[in-house]
């Protein structure tokens, strides 16, 4: 006989989420709320409101990876609840770090013998990688400055004005100056003759980028390194390099393997990759390798006794999830070597369909070039009516995510469209983006100009400021324009 | 089928160098799940703090999450709002003063090693500021704090160039003591930090006679010393079961205080936070206002790139459980610790050096006047599956060994009188005050008469081959019942 109970109006166990008073009440803002709810309120209530996220498949703003094979989902979700950093306990996944950096270590022909160990970290990112790598040349180069007598108070460290905000970050945080080499109209990656020529004796490092954030080129490290090694003749001042390879370290050894960039080059000290980006991980991994022990001042490592054992340690985070490390190699075993150029192979591909689409539209200038990292950055021909931030605001209608942004010092007035090609952007969803930007620029064409009556208000002094002002304030217009239309439509249905 | 292929012949090239060919999916998940099975059981692993266990429904939300590039703020404005929702839910359980704005300072990190250098920079960048403008020199900052800080602290001052002034421990005094502290504070001093939740000993310090002493000396010197906690165990500790101890905002001097959402924020390792009183405690010029991905970008953390499961999943956690879900949890481990606690006390062989009021852990050193004998208990346990790490203390204690058992949301009173058990047997074997008299030798010759009649077969030990040194020789009268493993043979052994 089965026992019937009445349920009672608290009895939450039987209301499905969206019967309950769970859906009905304002989510908590600002504190925390007094009373517990069931989980499955509470996950479908998250749930339903990340659907407004963006989709991440979409996003081509982002060189980070957005897909993984299910085996790999199911690995890291395995490993979720083990925090790195306990090396003791876990000391499989800590290995599993170090056949990581060894094999990125010797992809970048790091001047290793056989079985030799590499020099290397898995961090969070690659601004942690920089900020280690930026680092380990400070204290190298005040000792040097020490030993000599010298004064080792104002280190400075020379870039290109296009470097990824992480390294103003550490110019910043550590007190270094940022010495940047300006851009200029056609040319968006540093020059190395006036790199070499910024060098002085309180240069810590010259850093080249392997895959500029803006435009996807390679800059020249070779002719950096020679120029560099010419000076050095000369100064005695030993400067070295370090190379911002995070979007083409993944990228060179399997497209371009006779492109020399990496540890061949003498000068060539410390490489930063992300494993995130063309390393095929989610967010949350990157990669530092130094050429050999002697370029790791040993005081930065700490052996600490942690949790009862002894553990070098020389990272900025502690704590951390085990997940994206097991996800690395399991992408450099299951991928290979070959896996990895097939991958990339694919990606220009689909990089030179979309270019080509894009160009025989005959509307756009293509700004970055055919070899480098898989992206398609553009600029419109003929931005007076509409710019490049309405287009992509328009864009964003058909579900697209394709940012438009103003270039560095001194190019301010180039704006850019830039479109990532990622893995998991196939041929079918480039011919599909093609034939969307045909329909925003036809719905454009139809629109009256926005952008051209603010500017005619302009100073001429201030032409620069007055554009970042106006395209704000077009932005801000379309935002609302959009959301305007879409309440509308919540009110029709 | 995995097993029965060639791919468990292959040796994975598992050293140094990335393999040239793929392999099926199936097979990288195999190899590499297989592998990770000889890590520790996380859950098993008593040395930490940091959370081991979530429901299924946030581990849902988790991976779906994963693909989510947390930084892209404008891509994901859900995402976003869920992190600064847990900085304003934080801030308020912490007093922080908001009056009407209600929109808190602080940001989510990768952990607390992350927040406290920010923290820390946060300080350091504000006193230079006051000392350039009082016209005096600011090359040589300091902070105070205890020697039980955990390493992250040392790193924080050795990477940022800040001297660390360590408050020595003594015998019964594990944590640092505010007037020693006090005393340390000069004009270079950036800040003191307290420890909400020490790591040796879960003890809190008393914050706020550390505040009331530096309030008077700061009154004499115009120094202004501010106070940072460093709440990584205790800030999801205290605000539940000690609400009526002063040690947050509630303290004027108390300028910033982190804490990792990843201990007893009850979340996967990979986040923490650090919240400011307010916004002048944070200098402008920390605070990075980028143009990326097309979109304008307030930044301040170290970590750029990184997952958003961990935000997701603390959001989830605030939803979920409330106040009272997190008293409930908080409540259930005190009340394991205490049980724990007892089942020690009651072995007579451990002597207690955790507090009863602090975070939930049991910390104990072994009676023992040998200092292999913690060592070999934790041996023992590792036997029987428990990672119990033993550790020596710092400064000026390391003649201490202890033993340290955290007790986190999943550690079950079941699995508390297990463990207990398992400890009580452990101890058994161990030698109490091992003597010091070597063991005695014993050398015997045996005779083995075998017969086919079971009854006649015997063994045989002559009396005077047995060496007693303390002892007079015994005279075995009588063929004893030695138990013989193994088959029986006929013939020679």
């Amino acid at each position: 006989m089965v026992l019937s109970k009445t349920a009672s109006e608290s009895d939450v166990s039987i209301h499905s989420t969206f019967a309950s008073r769970y859906v009905r009440n304002s989510l908590p803002r600002f504190e925390m709320p007094e009373n517990s709810i069931p989980k499955e309120a509470a996950y479908q209530i998250i749930n339903d409101e990340l659907m407004l996220d963006g989709n991440p498949r979409l996003n081509l703003a982002s060189f980070v990876t957005t897909w993984m094979e299910p085996e790999c989902d199911k690995l890291m979700m395995e490993s979720i609840n083990k925090n790195y950093v306990d090396m003791d306990e876990y000391p499989v996944t800590t290995e599993l770090q170090n056949r990581c950096v060894n094999m990125i270590a010797r992809l970048f022909n790091a001047p290793l013998g056989d079985g030799e160990a590499a020099v290397g970290v898995g961090t969070v990112g690659s601004s942690e990688a920089i900020m280690l790598a930026g680092l380990a040349f400070k204290r190298q180069w005040q000792n040097k400055r020490k030993a000599q007598g010298l004064p080792y108070d104002k280190p400075n460290i020379v870039t290109g004005a296009n470097v990824q905000v992480c390294w103003e970050k550490f110019a910043r945080y550590f007190e270094v100056e940022l010495k940047e080499v300006k851009l200029s109209e056609g040319y968006y990656v540093m020059d190395p003759e006036k790199a070499v020529e910024m060098v002085d004796e309180n240069t810590i490092c010259v850093a080249a980028i392997l895959g500029s954030t803006l435009t996807g080129e390679f800059e020249d490290v070779k002719l950096l390194n020679d120029l560099l090694v010419e000076k050095n003749k000369q100064t005695g001042w030993d400067t070295p390099i370090h190379v911002d390879a995070a979007s083409g370290g993944f990228i060179a050894p399997f497209l371009y393997p006779e492109l020399e960039w990496d540890f061949r080059l003498p000068l060539v000290k410390s490489i930063n990759v992300s494993g995130h980006k063309y390393g095929l991980v989610y967010a949350g991994i990157g990669w530092v390798v130094w050429r050999t022990k002697s370029d790791l001042p040993d005081e930065l490592i700490f052996h600490i006794n942690y949790l009862g054992a002894d553990q070098p340690t020389f990272t900025l985070n502690f704590s951390k999830g085990s997940s994206q490390v097991i996800a690395q190699y399991y992408q450099l075993i299951r991928l290979g070597f070959e896996g990895y150029r097939n991958v990339m192979d694919n990606c220009r591909e689909n990089m030179m369909v979309l270019r080509e689409g894009l160009e025989k539209m005959g509307r756009f200038n293509i700004v970055s070039k055919e070899n480098g990292v898989p992206l398609v950055a553009f600029s419109l021909k003929d931005n007076s009516r509409h710019s490049e931030f309405e287009v992509a605001e328009t864009l964003r209608r058909f579900g697209w995510i394709v940012p438009a942004y103003t270039m560095p010092a001194d190019a301010e007035h180039i704006t850019v469209l830039r479109v990532v090609i990622r893995e998991d952007f196939s041929r079918t969803l480039a011919e599909r983006l093609v034939a969307d930007f045909g329909k925003v620029l036809h719905e454009l064409d139809t629109l009256p100009a926005r952008v051209h009556a603010k500017m005619a208000n302009g100073k001429v002094n201030d032409v620069k400021k007055t554009e970042k002002e106006t395209t704000r304030e077009v932005t801000a217009y379309w935002k609302k324009f959009v959301e305007t239309k879409k309440t509308n439509k919540n009110k029709i249905c | 089928m995995f097993f029965a292929s060639r791919y468990v012949q292959d040796p994975l090239p598992r050293s140094y160098r990335m393999p040239e060919n793929s392999i099926p999916k199936e097979v990288a998940y195999q190899i590499i799940h297989d592998e990770l099975q000889l890590d520790g059981n996380p859950r098993l692993n008593l040395a930490s703090f940091v959370t081991t266990w979530m429901e299924p429904e946030c581990d849902k939300l988790m991976l779906e999450s994963m693909n989510k590039n947390y930084v892209d703020m404008d891509e994901y404005p859900v995402t976003t709002e869920l992190q600064n929702r847990c900085v304003n839910m934080i801030a308020n359980l912490f007093n922080a003063p908001l009056r009407d704005s209600k929109q808190a300072v602080g940001v989510g990190t990768v952990g607390s090693s992350e927040a406290i250098m920010l923290a820390g920079l946060a300080f350091k960048k504000k006193w230079q500021n006051k000392r350039k403008i009082e016209g005096k020199p600011f090359d040589k900052p300091n902070i105070v704090t205890g020697a039980n800080v955990q390493v992250c602290w040392e790193k924080f001052a050795r990477y940022f160039d800040v001297e660390l002034k360590e408050v020595k421990l003594s015998e019964g005094c594990y944590v640092m003591d505010p007037k020693k502290a006090v005393d340390m504070v000069d004009e270079n001093t950036i800040g003191v930090a307290a420890v909400l939740g020490s790591t040796l000993t879960g003890e809190f310090e008393d914050v706020k006679l550390l505040n009331d002493l530096l309030t008077e000396k700061n009154k004499k010197t115009g120094w202004d010393t501010p106070i940072h906690v460093d709440a990584a165990s205790g800030g999801f500790v205290a605000p539940f079961l000690y609400p009526e101890l002063e040690w947050d905002f509630r303290l004027p001097l108390v300028k910033s205080i982190n804490v990792s959402g990843h201990k007893y924020g009850l979340v996967y390792a990979g986040i923490g936070w650090v919240i400011w009183r307010s916004k002048e405690e944070l200098p402008d010029e920390l605070v990075f206002h980028i143009n990326y991905l097309g979109a304008d970008q307030p930044t301040f953390t170290l970590n750029f790139s990184k997952g958003s499961s961990q935000i997701v999943a603390q959001y989830y956690q605030f939803l979920r459980m409330g106040i009272e879900g997190y008293k409930k949890v908080i409540s259930n481990c005190m009340e394991n610790a205490r049980i724990l606690r007892k089942g020690l006390e009651k072995t007579g062989r451990a002597q207690i050096v955790s507090k009863e009021r602090g975070i939930p852990l049991v910390a104990f050193a072994l009676k023992n006047k040998s200092k292999r004998s913690a060592f070999e208990l934790s041996k023992a346990l590792r036997h029987d599956g428990w990672i119990v790490p033993a550790y020596t203390m710092p400064a000026d204690l390391e003649h201490m060994t202890v033993l340290r058992v955290v007790v986190r949301e999943d550690l079950g009173r079941q699995l508390i009188e297990r463990l207990i058990s398992h400890i009580n047997a452990a101890l058994s074997e161990i030698e109490y005050d091992a003597p010091l008299v070597p063991t005695p030798k014993i050398a015997f010759t045996v005779e083995v008469t075998s017969s086919d009649d079971k009854d006649e077969a015997s063994l045989l030990i002559p009396a005077t081959s047995i060496q007693w040194k303390q002892h007079k020789p015994q005279t075995i009268s009588k063929a004893k019942e030695v138990q013989v493993f193994g088959t029986k043979t006929k013939g020679v052994c």
